[in-house]
């Protein structure tokens, strides 16, 4: 199909589905002045249930680096100019509402490109979608790896990106350096396979786990977790946290009544709490633990300033910037960039041209790998009573992304190319 | 014996919790045999009112008492879901007495409007609109009786109402205006912080007992000494009572059937809003607040026997108890030589979704023996 034919017709149907559902992304500020051409991408995150409160900030996030990209004069292909309009679809909180809303979005809306999902379960849902239809979805958040499609490009942090390196932190330079792992999390697939992969890692430190305990979602009875805690480790030591949402302030709150807290040795990583999550937990409950992301809002860059304060600028002087949020903003341009540099918007020549593109995003310097994941630079930070980080390490560059994990028995050896057609998905390297 | 005094204490502590949270149901499900499912979101409501409580004492007017909100924050948590679970019971509960099906159904219903309205509303106009409807209720109270049998009455009736919308508007815009975070709606979750004496924990023999659990035990024993004082010696728990058992009978004798029906689901309701209170000392207070809690309510209501207010109690604390001792593996501290087979089945159980698995499994044993619970009700009511 040329291009020109795919556009009327995603153009068309594009009217179609705006006059039909009444959400045509109408509410555009910041327009193209000097563009003379259109293309609309999906955007479906959960903009209701239990996700929203998360998830609604990516959209944020999105919409802002569209606009941007459009007050710039847009994507430039084949001598055009395109203004980048959006659609976008709730997937409410509810993983089977994800693949039928990229369905709608592929088939109906004819979209290049969405950008979509946080948790794992949307996107294990989403997968099939796109790769029996071919189509190319941009995830991203930081996820627990083991996973490697052609059909998405994940612009989060695999675990070698932020556990692996939390975990050699908290047992070789934290104040609990070479004291026992305890590992807290939701009962669902991250914590699980996170945890899995942290428990090899230990072994092979030559430290020990005395426990680990999952609270099912939904459940917010943290007390026998704590009494665990207390009896495996009763002179202090690491906690490792992949709680989720709501479940966090129950478990922070209740730890520090009992006395798991810094001052008694007990040292909290979290891989799920953000800045965003800090200001709803409250710092007081969390000061003095720690977490690890790519970006952190205290990173003091220009790059990094200067996109805190816009978003501030286009939502409200209290919102606050995070990791997740980044990788959403790095992932519009990206896309961009690939668009422009295979000179087309067809779905296999952006594939192509997008392994080893480089982009200065917020958080430094980050690439795109064969692998479909990027380079990214590791951080970690101590949370401070004022919500925010304070960085104590860095790791000097980016570091290369393992979609398959090198500390699982089950993956290791393995990696992901997709730029040579005999290796794929999967080979042993 | 330290070891079986901590287990005691966290089993009475997870109790307790589900004691609070299950006693309104006990009494709407339990002497009404309404289904209420909308139970959870009326605890949300509770918790969202300790929320807005709290803000309102951290102007500079009631800063002062700061330590004291909780106390009032029961009192406010109380009579917003209680009038809001009276709104409930005359406009749709009231019409599907004896259809428990079309019951469930429609309070399900309610329980996603609920959730949904403090998701779009902000929660100073939601303030508003409860106080509005207070001053309402109450107002008419005050007013002699005669003015009411007076021909013009409607006046009298139209003022009370306009009174109260006013009162309602300024007070919304009052809250607004003075407490920008509630001036917007969000679905965030937010966050109850209890005051500094509420916080950390004492030691005693050893063991650390965290103040907010001790709070929750408190406050619970408060709700079952007075609900229990309250149905057994007072006339209206009498009345009551006698509507339970018989329904005809009551209504022959001269009790007005209808007020009690108000009464009981606004009590239910109240006790409900007392548990958010509760629940928001140990979590965060979101829209879906509610839906973890009500499942647990329903289980220990019907295991500890429908309308009956002890076995409530015995079934929540040994739930409690039952969780502490399976879930955080303490049955092996306790016995630690115990046969390496029994050892690893006991191990293996020792996670917070297994022991509930397990717990869950041994009701549903439980039931298949005793199918009206641990104190079944006898006489009429069983009958129909």
């Amino acid at each position: 199909m040329t291009l020109t034919k795919r556009f009327v017709i995603g153009l068309s149907s594009i009217a179609l589905g705006a006059s039909i559902t009444g959400c045509g992304g109408g509410n555009q500020t910041s327009g193209c002045s000097d563009c003379d051409a259109e293309v609309t991408v999906g955007i479906l995150h959960s903009l209701s249930g239990t996700m929203a409160i998360s998830e609604s900030t990516l959209v944020d996030t999105e919409k802002m680096a569209i606009e941007e990209i459009n007050a710039a004069g847009g994507i430039k292909v084949g001598g055009k100019k395109y203004e980048i309009k959006y659609i976008v679809e709730d997937g409410a909180s509810d993983w089977p509402t994800f693949a039928e809303k990229s369905k709608k979005l592929i088939t109906q809306d004819n979209v290049p490109v969405v950008f979509g999902g946080w948790t794992s379960a949307s996107r294990k849902a989403m997968l099939p979608v796109y790769e029996s239809r071919d189509a190319f979805l941009y995830y991203p958040i930081q996820y627990e790896g083991q996973e490697c499609s052609n059909n998405i490009f994940y612009t989060g942090a695999t675990p070698n990106q932020q556990s692996e390196p939390a975990t050699e932190f908290m047992f070789k330079r934290s104040p609990a350096a070479g004291k026992p792992f305890f590992l807290v999390g939701s009962d669902y697939v991250f914590p699980r396979t996170s945890n899995t992969i942290t428990k090899e890692q230990v072994k092979s430190l030559g430290g020990t786990v005395v426990g680990e305990d999952y609270l099912p979602l939904g459940n917010t009875e943290v007390a026998p977790i704590i009494a665990k805690i207390k009896k495996a480790l009763p002179n202090g030591g690491v906690i490792i946290n992949t709680l989720n949402g709501d479940q966090n302030v129950a478990f922070f709150k209740q730890i520090q009544d009992v006395g798991i807290t810094p001052g008694n040795g007990y040292y909290v990583m979290s891989y799920s709490i953000a800045e965003e999550e800090i200001s709803t937990i409250g710092p007081e409950f969390l000061s003095g633990h720690y977490g690890a992301w790519n970006y952190m809002m205290s990173i003091n860059t220009d790059a990094s300033r200067k996109f805190a304060n816009n978003f501030k600028r286009r939502w409200g002087s209290d919102r606050v910037v995070a990791d997740p949020q980044e990788s959403a903003y790095n992932m519009v341009y990206l896309w961009k960039a690939a668009v422009e540099k295979a000179g087309t918007f067809d779905d296999n020549s952006v594939r192509e041209a997008l392994v080893g593109i480089k982009f200065d995003a917020p958080q430094g310097p980050v690439e795109v790998m064969p692998n479909h994941h990027l380079s990214q630079t590791v951080r970690i930070g101590q949370i401070t009573s004022s919500g925010q980080f304070r960085i104590l390490e860095s790791t000097d560059g980016p570091v290369q992304p393992q979609a398959w994990n090198q500390f699982e028995p089950s993956s290791k050896g393995y990696a992901c190319d997709w730029t040579d057609n005999s290796k794929g998905e999967r080979y042993r390297f | 014996m330290q070891l079986i005094l901590e287990s005691l204490f966290n089993g009475v502590a997870i109790g307790s919790v589900l004691l609070i949270a299950a006693l309104g149901l006990a009494i709407v499900f339990g002497l009404m045999g309404v289904i209420n499912l909308a139970h959870g979101e009326l605890m949300m409501l509770g918790a969202y009112s300790t929320y807005v409580t709290q803000l309102v004492f951290k102007t500079p007017l009631l800063q002062p008492f700061y330590n004291c909100y909780v106390i009032v924050s029961l009192i406010v948590a109380f009579l917003v879901a209680g009038i809001v679970g009276i709104l409930l019971e005359r406009s749709i509960i009231r019409r599907l007495y004896g259809n428990p099906l079309e019951t469930l159904l429609a309070t399900w219903g309610v329980s996603l409007i609920l959730q949904q309205f403090v998701r779009s509303v902000p929660l100073a106009y939601a303030s508003g609109f409860i106080i509005t409807i207070l001053i309402g209720l109450i107002l008419p109270l005050i007013i002699p009786k005669k003015v009411h049998h007076h021909s013009r009455a409607y006046v009298v009736k139209a003022g009370v109402w306009g009174i109260s919308v006013l009162f309602g508007l300024l007070s919304a815009n009052w809250l607004a205006t003075s407490i920008s975070r509630i001036g917007r709606a969000s679905a965030r979750n937010v966050d109850v912080t209890a005051p500094m004496w509420m916080r950390g924990g004492f030691d005693f023999l050893g063991i650390t007992f965290p103040v907010t659990r001790l709070v929750i035990i408190i406050i619970t024993i408060i709700s079952v000494f007075s609900v229990t004082w309250f149905l057994n010696q007072s006339v209206w728990g009498m009345r009551i009572r006698a509507v339970t058992q018989n329904r005809e009978m009551s209504e022959c004798l001269g009790i007005a059937t209808n007020k009690v029906d108000v009464l009981t689901f606004g009590i239910g309701s109240g006790l409900a809003g007392v548990a958010g209170v509760a629940v928001s000392l140990l979590g965060s207070v979101g829209p879906n607040v509610g839906g973890s809690y009500i499942v647990g309510c329903f289980m220990v209501v019907v295991l500890g026997g429908v309308g009956n207010l002890l076995g409530t109690i015995i079934a929540s604390f040994s739930i409690g108890i039952m969780t502490d001792l399976i879930g955080a593996g303490r049955l092996i501290s306790i016995w630690p030589d115990m046969p390496t087979p029994l050892a690893s089945t006991v191990d293996f159980f020792a996670t917070t979704s297994m022991a509930r698995v397990l717990i869950f499994a041994l009701i549903v044993v439980f039931l298949q023996f005793r199918p009206s619970g641990l104190f079944p009700q006898k006489g009429r009511m069983v009958e129909n």
